[in-house]
This record gives C-alpha cells, sequence and structure tokens, in this order.
C-alpha cells in the first residue's frame, strides 16, 4: 500500500519484467546522452552559444558601419545588406525591427552577429523555423550557412512589449 | 473484495496506532485526521480552486485570441490575461494545492498532527498577501512582463514583492512539514519507514527548496532594481536563475503529481507498489538529477557552450527520465497486479477494461498518467534536446508540451485528488455525480486537443506567447501556412473544451464544498462498487504483468520514433554553429 508503512523488508531488488524495463530505459537514456555529443561533432546544426560582451550603443554603431560598407540596394525603405561570403554580417533587433535586410548566398557561410538594442528579442526564420535569443549586451554569433534559396522572414519570439507582433524583417537568399 | 461499500485499503495499516489528540478518525477510511492540518488543507485547497477558475477564465480569451478567426483581446490586454494565466495556473494554483497535499500526507498517512498552527497561518497568509499583489499589479496594467519577467522588461515594485511573498510564504509552508516529518519521527507516532506517498511528496518539498530558494535568488536584486536601488540584473544570469525557479518548480509538480498517482492507484483499486525499492530510487533519482534542468530554456542562448548545454540538459545521463519511466511503469504495473488478484485476468487488458472508469478519482489519475507520459513526457524530452532544440524554441510546441505535463498531467492528477479530499477532508458529498463522472473525460479530451493543436502550429513555427501571426500592421508582414491557422483552429475547439471541462469541475467542487451534503459521521458514498469479478483461476502472481509490459513497448516505440523524427527535421534546415 502506498500510503501505509511498508513492511521492514522492503528493499528488494527489482525483478522480471519490472528489472528488464528499467535496463532497456537506462539504454534509450544513454542512446539520447550519446546523440547529442554526436550530432556536436558530425551535425551540421548546433547551437555553440558563442557570444561577445558589447555595449549596445557599440553594437548599434557596428551595424550602422557595415550597411554602409555593403550596402546593395534598398526595399520598401530598409537597406539591403550583401555582406562577403565568408565574412561578418550584423542584424540588430529592436523594438520593433529587425535591421537591416540581409543578402546571403546559398551554400556561402557567414557569421552573423546578433544583439539588441533595448529588450530580449528572439530570432525566428520563418518558414525554417530556426530560433535563437537575443539578448541586449550580449553579440551572439551563428555560423549560418542557407543551404536554399528565396526570400525568409524573421519574426520575433520573444515577447518585448505591445508591438511585439509588429517585429519583422527579412533575409534573402541568392 | 468482490464488492464493498468503502474504499479498498485493505489491511488495518501497520504502525498507526491510537488517534492523536485533536484529531478524529475518518468514517470512512479509519485513518486519523488532524483537524488543525484539515482546516488548512481546505484553506489552502480553496485558494487553489479559486486561482484556477481566474486563471482558466484567463486561458479561454487568450485561446480566443489566438485562434485567428476570433482573434478576441486587443494586444495590450492579450499580454496582460497572458500574464496573469501564468502567475494563476503555474504557480497559485498549484502552490496552494501541493502545499495541502504537504500537510495531508504528513499528518494523516503518518498518524501525527501539523507541527505548527502559527506557521501554517503565516505561509497562508504570505500566499495570499502575494498573490493578491500580484493579481492587482497585473489587473491594473503595472506589470505586462508575462510570467518570467526577462529584466530589463520592467514591472511594479509590488509585483516582484508579491512573488517574493509567495515564494517565502510556500517555503514556510513546505518547513511545517518538515516539522512534521520530525516531530512524527520523534513521537514515534508510526514505525519503520515512511509510505511510499509521503516519500514523494518529501522528494517534491526537497526539490521546492532549491528552486523557491532559486526564486529569492532572482527576485530580490529583480525588485530592489525596480526600487532603483540598484543596476538592473544582466539579462543572461536573469534567465539562468530565473529558470532554476521556473523550470524546477515543474519538478515539484511532476514528484507531486506522481505521488497523487501512488495514492489514487491505492485509494481506487487497492493496488500496491509491486517493488517499493524501485519507486522510491526513482524519487532519489529526481532529487538527485532534475536541479539541472533550467538549461531547458537556454539552449540557443548566447554566452552558454555546447558542452555546457549537453550536460545541463540531459541531467547527467538523463536519469530523471529514466525516473519517469520508472513511475510510468510501476504505477500501471500496480494497478495490473491488483486487477488480477481480483480475478480480471482475462488477455492482455481485461484488467484494463475492468478498472473504475466511472470513478472520477481513477479516470482522472489514469488518464492524467496517459497524457502525461504519452505526449508531455515524450515532447518534453525531444524538445529539450540540445540541438532540435533549434526547431522548437519560443515557438507553440513548447506550450504544446508543457500544457501535457502540468494540465493534462499534475492538474488533472489533483481534480483527480479532489473527488477524495471533498468528501474525506470537508466531509460534504458531491451533487450532480453524473457530472462528476465525465469532467475528467471532457478536461483531458480538450487538453489533448488543445496541446496537440498547438504543438502542430508549433511545427510551422508560430511563435508562443504572440498576439497576432498576421503581423497586422508591421512594416514588413510575412505570412504563415494555412496548415498554420488550422491547427489553431484546433487548439481554440480544444481549449473551450478543456475551459468546460475546468469550469465543471469547479461549479462541482464549489457546490460540494458550500452546499454539499454533510456527511459527518457516516462514511463517503463510494464512487464506484466493484463488480463481483470471477475468483481468480491461478494464486496471484505479483509479477505478471503483461498489459503494462505491453502499454510500455507503445510508450517507448512511440518515443523513439518522435525523437528521430526531430532530428530528421533538423537535418533539413540551414547550416549553423
Amino acid at each position: 500500500m502506498s500510503i501505509h508503512t511498508p513492511p521492514a523488508d522492503w528493499f528488494k531488488p527489482p525483478t522480471g519484467a519490472e528489472r528488464a524495463w528499467i535496463g532497456l530505459a537506462l539504454v534509450w537514456c544513454l542512446i539520447m546522452s550519446m546523440a547529442m555529443p554526436y550530432w556536436a561533432v558530425k551535425g551540421k546544426q548546433n547551437s555553440s552559444g558563442e557570444a561577445y560582451r558589447v555595449e549596445p550603443a557599440d553594437f548599434s554603431a557596428r551595424v550602422d558601419r557595415f550597411v554602409a560598407a555593403h550596402k546593395v540596394g534598398e526595399l520598401d525603405g530598409q537597406p539591403v545588406v550583401e555582406p562577403t561570403p565568408g565574412g561578418d554580417a550584423y542584424l540588430l533587433g529592436r523594438m520593433w525591427a529587425w535591421y537591416p535586410i540581409l543578402k546571403l548566398r546559398q551554400g556561402q557561410t557567414y557569421r552573423v552577429h546578433l544583439s539588441a538594442l533595448d529588450l530580449q528579442h528572439g530570432f525566428s526564420l520563418q518558414p525554417m523555423n530556426m530560433n535563437f535569443q537575443v539578448l541586449p549586451g550580449y553579440d551572439h554569433v551563428l555560423t549560418l550557412t542557407p543551404t536554399s534559396t528565396g526570400e525568409f522572414s524573421i519574426i520575433c519570439n520573444e515577447f518585448c512589449g505591445i508591438g511585439h507582433h509588429l517585429m519583422t524583417g527579412r533575409i534573402i537568399v541568392e | 473484495m468482490a464488492s464493498h461499500d468503502t474504499i479498498p485499503l485493505g489491511a488495518p495499516p501497520v504502525g498507526l496506532r491510537g488517534a492523536v489528540s485533536g484529531a478524529r478518525t475518518c468514517d470512512t477510511t479509519g485513518l486519523p485526521v488532524c483537524l488543525t492540518a484539515q482546516k488548512f488543507i481546505q484553506f489552502n485547497a480553496v485558494s487553489a480552486v479559486v486561482c484556477l477558475l481566474v486563471g482558466g477564465i484567463a486561458a479561454l480569451l487568450l485561446a480566443l485570441t489566438r485562434w485567428p478567426a476570433v482573434h478576441l483581446l486587443p494586444a495590450q490586454w492579450y499580454y496582460r490575461i497572458l500574464t496573469l494565466h501564468g502567475f494563476n495556473m503555474l504557480i497559485f494554483w498549484i502552490l496552494f494545492f501541493e502545499v495541502a497535499i504537504l500537510y495531508f500526507v504528513s499528518t494523516t498517512l503518518l498518524n501525527s498532527r501539523l507541527a505548527s498552527k502559527g506557521t501554517a497561518w503565516t505561509s497562508f497568509l504570505m500566499m495570499v498577501a502575494g498573490a493578491g499583489m500580484v493579481e492587482w499589479t497585473t489587473l491594473t496594467g503595472r506589470s505586462d512582463v508575462l510570467l518570467t519577467s526577462y529584466t530589463p522588461l520592467q514591472a511594479h515594485p509590488v509585483f516582484y514583492l508579491g512573488i517574493i511573498l509567495v515564494a517565502v510564504g510556500t517555503l514556510i509552508g513546505v518547513g511545517n512539514f518538515f516539522a512534521t516529518l520530525y516531530i512524527a519521527r520523534r513521537d514515534r507516532t508510526y514505525s519503520g519507514s515512511v509510505p511510499l506517498v509521503v516519500f514523494g511528496a518529501t522528494a517534491a518539498a526537497i526539490i521546492a527548496v532549491v528552486t523557491l530558494l532559486h526564486g529569492a535568488i532572482v527576485m530580490i536584486p529583480t525588485f530592489l532594481w525596480s526600487l532603483g536601488l540598484m543596476g538592473a540584473p544582466d539579462p543572461a544570469w536573469y534567465r539562468l536563475i530565473w529558470w532554476g525557479l521556473g523550470h524546477q518548480s515543474q519538478q515539484v509538480n511532476v514528484c507531486a503529481m506522481v505521488s497523487v498517482w501512488y495514492l489514487l492507484g491505492t485509494i481506487t483499486t487497492g493496488a500496491k507498489p509491486v517493488n517499493q525499492a524501485v519507486c522510491r530510487g526513482a524519487f532519489v533519482l529526481y532529487i538527485l538529477f532534475i536541479n539541472l534542468a533550467s538549461a531547458h530554456h537556454l539552449l540557443v542562448d548566447p554566452a552558454m557552450g555546447t558542452s555546457w548545454k549537453i550536460w545541463n540538459t540531459s541531467y547527467a545521463m538523463y536519469l530523471a527520465v529514466l525516473a519517469s519511466m520508472i513511475h510510468g511503469f510501476t504505477v500501471p504495473a500496480s494497478i495490473e497486479v491488483a486487477q488480477r488478484a481480483k480475478g480480471y485476468t482475462k488477455g492482455l487488458f481485461g484488467w484494463l477494461a475492468a478498472a473504475p472508469w466511472g470513478n472520477p478519482g481513477f479516470s482522472g489519475f489514469f488518464l492524467s498518467l496517459l497524457i502525461f507520459g504519452f505526449i508531455g513526457g515524450i515532447t518534453g524530452v525531444t524538445l529539450g534536446t540540445q540541438q532540435i532544440n533549434i526547431i522548437a524554441h519560443n515557438t507553440l510546441r513548447i506550450p504544446g508540451h508543457f500544457h501535457a505535463t502540468v494540465v493534462g498531467g499534475t492538474t488533472l492528477a489533483f481534480m483527480a485528488l479532489t473527488y477524495y479530499v471533498v468528501p474525506l477532508l470537508f466531509q460534504r458529498d458531491f451533487h450532480a455525480k453524473a457530472l462528476a463522472r465525465v469532467q475528467p473525460y471532457l478536461f483531458a479530451a480538450g487538453i489533448v486537443t488543445m496541446s496537440l493543436g498547438m504543438s502542430f502550429a508549433g511545427s510551422y513555427g508560430v511563435p508562443r506567447r504572440h498576439w497576432d501571426i498576421d503581423f497586422t500592421g508591421a512594416a514588413y508582414t510575412p505570412g504563415f501556412d494555412a496548415g498554420a491557422h488550422l491547427m489553431l483552429g484546433i487548439m481554440g475547439v480544444g481549449a473551450v473544451l478543456a475551459f468546460t471541462g475546468l469550469l465543471l469541475y469547479v461549479l462541482l467542487t464549489v457546490a460540494a464544498v458550500f452546499f454539499g451534503p454533510r456527511i459527518q459521521g457516516r462514511a463517503m458514498t463510494p464512487w464506484h462498487v466493484e463488480r463481483a469479478a470471477a475468483a481468480p483461476t491461478h494464486a496471484a502472481d505479483e509479477h505478471h504483468m503483461p498489459g503494462t509490459t505491453v502499454l510500455v513497448g507503445i510508450l517507448l516505440l512511440s518515443f523513439v520514433i518522435y525523437y528521430f523524427a526531430n532530428w530528421k527535421a533538423l537535418a533539413d534546415v540551414w547550416g549553423v554553429r
């Protein structure tokens, strides 16, 4: 009885089906434990958390320099910026927009620096559905390799005030 | 045990000797009930149900806003009500109910009195005051910061003070539980080891202490910051410590829920654990390996490295997951053995078919077990896999997961327990029992539908905590697949069903507590009368559990398929490191 004091000899090793299940469950837990380090080495999608301290104002200045150096056009009044393949790209989250629009090349790798000017934001690339946290004071570096082409949207999926749903942006891949 | 009118508790408890002063003997179970504990169980349980109703109304408003075809609330009220919903459901309803459970198991099951009446008052009044402060700041628009209140979002100081009061008040209640364990042992009110349910509740209480300390560590500087007395807490530090509170408190709920499963399994079917050492060992695994789970929320965060994330999210080789998988076996196995011993031996699942499905205490508990295991558990472990979290973080997949654990699991188990708490501790009978028998099914069906709708919408990328996925008014308006809208509609329908089940529960409970027929001096009307079963054809075998073995086999197979399907989905997105 679960609600009464157990008999004095309650401490017994498991037997039969119960014992087999514990063994099987433990094996499954070990497989799941191994899957993550395996993917960290062999897999192409990892969240390494590479980040550097940065003052929001400094990050904003770096974004402006990046836009000035690599701007290739405008779309709906927003600058479209094409970073050098293999080089750095900057994306700023603020209430309530992602800035600027990035133009990337399929199969090329970029170091995309993400940070926030004001509150916490959530970088959510759609319809890829890739999601990363963006914090003010942290330069979060994603080493990103687009493998498909088209126009992708960035939405915010961390609550950032009344205009949270207005916070959108774009990545164009050619 | 072919037919009886009382709860099948079996032989009189070993080690219970006489009643304590200030106690009555339960007319149904023969167990002693400390009258002081009974009073505070009543206070805490009633407060819990009030908060559940507030949180439930909020839930309906939120679902009707996220359902794009309805889109009920304006943006500001959506986030305000979301804050209200989180606090009432995840914090107040659960904590009040858990304090009631702790007081119950440490007194009645140990034949003890409650250690301190004054402490119980202090705990209760602090929790009520704190909850009131949070409700006030939220409803007056002073804390539109959601449950997590991530810095540098800032709320009114009274909001943080309210949270601190609730946390400290709960901690004092937990202290009263430990003090009761101590005096029970000192006064030898029982002999030998504590019952399994008390053991599980103790595990919950130990984790609660660690959890609530995290709450104090994160909330005190945040409170001081809101008063202008210090700088803003670092957002990454805040997230790390806050989730030490936010996620670990869910492990308290898991422990409390599993204890309630064992309790209701015994009360409704006479089940007893097949192997107490295994059940207790699994609770110990929770205590040892669950307290790293804050990592689940930081898997795509900056500043936390790969090895930190992997180590902390797998709780050291998933030993806490192992614990849940063990309970997932031992709970149905104990029911199967008990049912087979009664003669329900037909086929693999004759024991399950013959279970008292019309007893809401049983149906609620068993549905809670199934929903927690098959939906909540499997999704939780998968979404908490370090790399898979990339395609899940902050999408509706996350609330899809935890509504299956904390609502379909914990809340439903607590509802099921209520069908015994009211007659046994309030000594009132339920009205409209036919509705009570339907209630767990209605609520479970609603939660399952809602949870699946959320999960699938999240797979399309639909964010959680988002007022408008049509992005009306944005400079650039991305759209979501029509399938995502369909899934949000399914979520809405499920939420309406679940709310109906919740409302039915609250109405039945309130009607019983305040206006139910008094049953002092006689046993409660049983929820079910055991049908006469064929006498066992062979001697009952305590280790014959083929039905459970098949059930957990299906569980593991579903787990493996869902887990690897998610790795496949991850492999299809862009490369990132």
